[in-house]
């Protein structure tokens, strides 16, 4: 048994220890936010926080998840209202949404870090993949959940 | 556990008839939670409560909007609901929505038409019958009213879920009347809104979808759990139309959580086990002897030759001819021509193909992701070998589709692992190398463009011959149908939704069909995609040659084309076009009309050392009728990254007959970093309804690739820009 951290409570799991965590997550803990999208870490649908950082958990064995904090998408926050999920309904980011989970993760994890991005931290941070072209909405929503989460500060 | 016997097998003979709850209709209650909507509970007697097919009314006053279209991202659910909800006459923030399934439909006779969700066409082709459903509602709710007052309908009035009776003030509910309407027989006729009165139609109205898309709460069919459900990972022949020879999977048997290695038609090889994990992983350690026949010697230069034959071939099927082309061009002095590629292109959208499917020999089920609900349920019927009354489908919300999930062989496959395991829910969800490997793909074209030009240098005549794959064809080959596709010529077309807009007076387009074994299908704006980058291209360097700037160059072709200038003027004037602009930077058009909308757009790049920056694109956009302004810019901002990707940076490649491209390493997709930013001006004339999902792709690399033109000079004909240099 692995005994994992995740998203502020200890589970354990039964499972081969090279199996990538997003399959523990998907298929062993039915938490099916963090999404499969290309199994190499190039698309970025995976991506949740480990220890606060943003990370891409298709390739990564879940034994090297073990003692660390695991954050997903189901907990960003309690109500669906991290800033940065704030912006995404105000501006209606999602078309498919299927890559939004992985988009968020990774916005999320940027905004931690960098507080105010430019368009140049965000070109820098934000490389996942969106088929139905959401781009515009994303860097526009990462700077609206820039200013509420100052707001929310001040 | 013993791995021959599945340890929960499902009852699916107590069909229930329920609407849109996937718990319901087989039994698998037991913790289940898919959010196929915001309604989740319906209740047994859901239709027995509706006031029509379209629409249920409850107590508390909500309404539930029934929508039989996919949704996949384009936003055709909220734009329908809003079609309900304006002649419904409801408070819009009461309303949610629901999938009817293709079942009931069949049972009922098909009160919500086709399901068919593709070709822009989901708002343009059903606003009249939906609008009409929604008006019939709110007579029925209406009727309902009058006849609790013992008053005359005519003197009753509806507006946000409230009815009034104008003599006497009274007023009451859509809730408290529910009931009753429901039990009213429906008028025969109902009179429509006159668009200026719309309320909720034409307002941006936010998405009804997306609050479950951020917590990441919604369940694609990818996140489908049901009781018992086992696991499945497939390969399928890399070569198209290839087989199966031999199979080794002793190695693959005692590896850990795997039941059964299956295979599937013949050309397949299936593994099933209690994660999708150990399922790929076995699936890896499979050995599979492929017979892949003649088609494992076909390669890119292969094709590119045959194609380039076409070019010149005599065999070609003519689809637009007006004056003497030919001729004309045969007495020129001097001829412009120019050669143009668009390769083979994979939907690649972001969740990979799956289905999950329960079978026993009274009945299957299926929960899929799909853009045909009905396609898909009669492609489960034949493939589980029941007629269609003993199956049914369950639509889920689509994670991207493009156009690939109007196909269903990933169902067809997913069913018959399922008839091989009678009773026992199975998830078939492809691997993106599989999705790349096994596409079905935006078919391989050239195109050889030739004009004349008059003394003021415009085209007295011109040319434009296709060679290149026909999707048509491959649809209607196993049906003995001659090669004629008249779908290869969108955007080029006499007349109708896809009618070539230029006033050229010796015109021909015309096809030389040149089909290979990497099967074709449509994909986001189809054929308009290379039409629009060859002919738009094309004039610009018309306009070059004759030394005219391409805006003014277009205009004199447009004297007779008042919708299509009008949304080229409006981008450029968006643009600023003719401003200065430092050197290696320009600015370039675009236009068209396709699936009955205008589009144009204008591109700003700079090219800087050679590498192309595209800093802005200005788009015009006339649909006739704008429903969702907000989605429609969606749409049209999505579409730039659609088809600036597959000019760009993406292409398929084939090598001994294989896709060579198996994953987003080798098949790269825009990033936000290269993603230029967009202005849409939603510019609806009236009087037509033309669809918003796919017009702009066509527009968006020949706008950008005419203004790296304008930047320096280079001319870019073949397609993806990533394989020539820019400087």
């Amino acid at each position: 048994m692995l005994e994992l951290l995740v998203n502020g409570e200890k589970v354990s799991v039964d499972v081969d220890p090279s199996t990538p965590l997003l399959w523990v997550l998907r298929d062993h803990l039915d938490m099916t936010g963090t999404k499969y999208g290309c199994g190499i870490a190039q698309c970025g649908a995976c991506t949740i926080h480990l220890d606060g950082v943003a990370t891409r958990c298709c390739v990564l064995p879940v034994s090297a998840a073990q003692g660390k904090a695991i954050t997903t998408i189901e907990g960003l926050s309690a109500d669906g209202d991290h800033p940065v999920q704030q912006a995404w309904i105000e501006l209606d980011t999602p078309q498919c949404g299927y890559c939004q989970p992985g988009m968020i993760m990774a916005a999320a994890a940027l905004l931690n870090e960098t507080p105010q991005p430019t368009d140049d931290d965000i070109n820098q941070r934000i490389t996942n993949l969106c088929r139905c072209g959401t781009f515009v909405r994303v860097r526009a929503g990462i700077h609206r959940a820039a200013e509420l989460a100052s707001e929310v500060k001040a | 556990m013993n791995p021959n016997q599945p340890e929960q097998t499902v009852d699916v003979s107590r069909r229930r008839f329920l609407v849109g709850s996937i718990a319901g209709v087989t039994g698998l209650t037991v913790g289940l939670s898919l959010p196929l909507g915001a309604s989740q509970e319906p209740g047994v007697d859901a239709f027995e409560d509706e006031i029509n097919a379209w629409v249920i009314v409850n107590e508390d006053d909500s309404v539930i909007v029934r929508v039989a279209r996919s949704e996949m991202g384009q936003g055709t659910l909220t734009g329908l609901v809003q079609m309900v909800a304006e002649e419904l006459a409801c408070d819009w923030d009461k309303v949610t929505w629901e999938f009817p399934t293709p079942g009931q439909s069949l049972a009922r006779d098909r009160p919500w038409g086709s399901f068919s969700t593709g070709g822009s066409r989901g708002i343009r082709d059903s606003h009249q019958y939906v609008r009409e459903g929604g008006a019939i509602a709110r007579e029925l709710l209406l009727a309902a009213a009058a006849q609790t007052w013992s008053v005359a309908i005519k003197d009753c009035v509806a507006k946000d879920s409230v009815i009034t009776h104008l003599p006497t003030g009274n007023s009451t509910t859509f809730g408290a009347v529910a009931t009753l309407a429901a039990t009213l027989k429906a008028p025969s006729d109902v009179t429509l809104k006159d668009p200026a009165d719309w309320t909720v139609i034409g307002q941006s109205v936010p998405r009804l979808d997306t609050a479950e898309k951020v917590t990441g709460a919604l369940r694609y069919g990818a996140d489908l759990t049901l009781p018992g459900m086992l696991h499945a990972a497939i390969h399928a022949c890399p070569v198209h139309g290839g087989k199966r020879r031999g199979v080794d999977a002793s190695a693959a048997k005692s590896m850990p959580g795997v039941r059964h290695v299956l295979s599937v038609a013949d050309d397949a090889v299936a593994v099933v086990a209690d994660s999708w994990w150990q399922a790929k992983q076995a699936l890896a350690k499979v050995n599979i002897e492929w017979d892949t026949g003649t088609n494992g010697q076909v390669n890119s230069r292969t094709i590119a030759a045959m194609l380039r034959e076409g070019l010149e071939a005599t065999d070609a099927f003519v689809g637009n001819s007006r004056g003497q082309t030919l001729e004309t061009l045969a007495d020129a002095k001097e001829l412009v021509t120019a050669e143009y590629s668009y390769p083979f292109q994979n939907h690649a959208p972001m969740e990979p193909m799956n289905a999950t499917v329960v079978w026993t020999d009274q009945s299957c089920e299926a929960w899929v992701p799909t853009q045909n609900g009905e396609a898909a349920l009669e492609a489960l019927a034949d493939a589980a070998g029941l007629f269609r009354d003993k199956c049914e489908v369950h639509k889920l919300m689509l994670g991207g589709g493009f156009g690939r999930r109007a196909n269903h062989d990933f169902l067809i496959q997913a069913t018959q692992i399922a008839k091989q395991l009678p009773g026992v829910p199975v998830k078939l969800l492809w691997s993106r190398e599989e999705d790349q490997l096994r596409g079905v793909y935006h078919p391989i074209t050239q195109s050889r463009m030739t004009a004349k030009l008059n003394d003021d240098g415009l085209p007295e005549a011109m040319h434009i011959r296709i060679s290149g794959q026909s999707i048509l064809h491959a649809l209607r080959a196993p049906l003995g149908e001659p090669q004629i596709d008249q779908a290869v010529f969108q955007a080029l077309a006499p007349e109708g939704e896809h009618a070539f807009v230029y006033g050229i007076d010796h015109f021909l387009a015309d096809h030389a069909m040149r089909n290979t074994h990497l099967r074709p299908w449509f994909l986001r704006g189809v054929n308009i995609n290379q039409n629009v980058f060859y002919l738009e291209s094309f004039l610009d360097e018309l306009a070059a040659k004759a030394v005219t700037d391409p805006l003014e160059y277009r205009r004199k072709l447009l004297t007779q084309a008042p919708k299509a200038l009008a949304v080229l003027e409006r981008a450029a004037a968006n643009a600023g076009w003719g401003r200065p602009l430092a050197p290696g930077s320009g600015l370039g058009l675009a236009l068209c009309k396709a699936f009955g909308s205008y589009v144009a757009a204008c591109a700003e790049v700079s090219v800087i050392d050679g590498e192309l920056h595209m800093k802005k694109i200005w788009a015009a956009t006339d649909p006739g009728y704008a429903v969702n302004p907000q989605q429609i810019e969606a749409q049209v901002s999505g579409s730039f990254m659609y088809g600036l990707s597959a000019a760009l940076y993406s292409e398929l490649t084939v090598e001994n007959g294989r896709v060579e491209q198996e994953n987003f390493n080798s098949y790269p997709s825009m990033k936000i970093a290269q993603m230029p930013d967009v202005e849409t001006d939603v510019m609806p004339s009236g009087g037509f309804w033309g669809g918003v999902g796919e017009p702009t792709i066509a527009v968006a690399a020949p706008a950008v690739l005419n203004a790296v033109y304008a930047a320096t000079g280079v001319r870019i004909r073949h397609l993806p820009v990533k394989n020539q240099p820019l400087a």
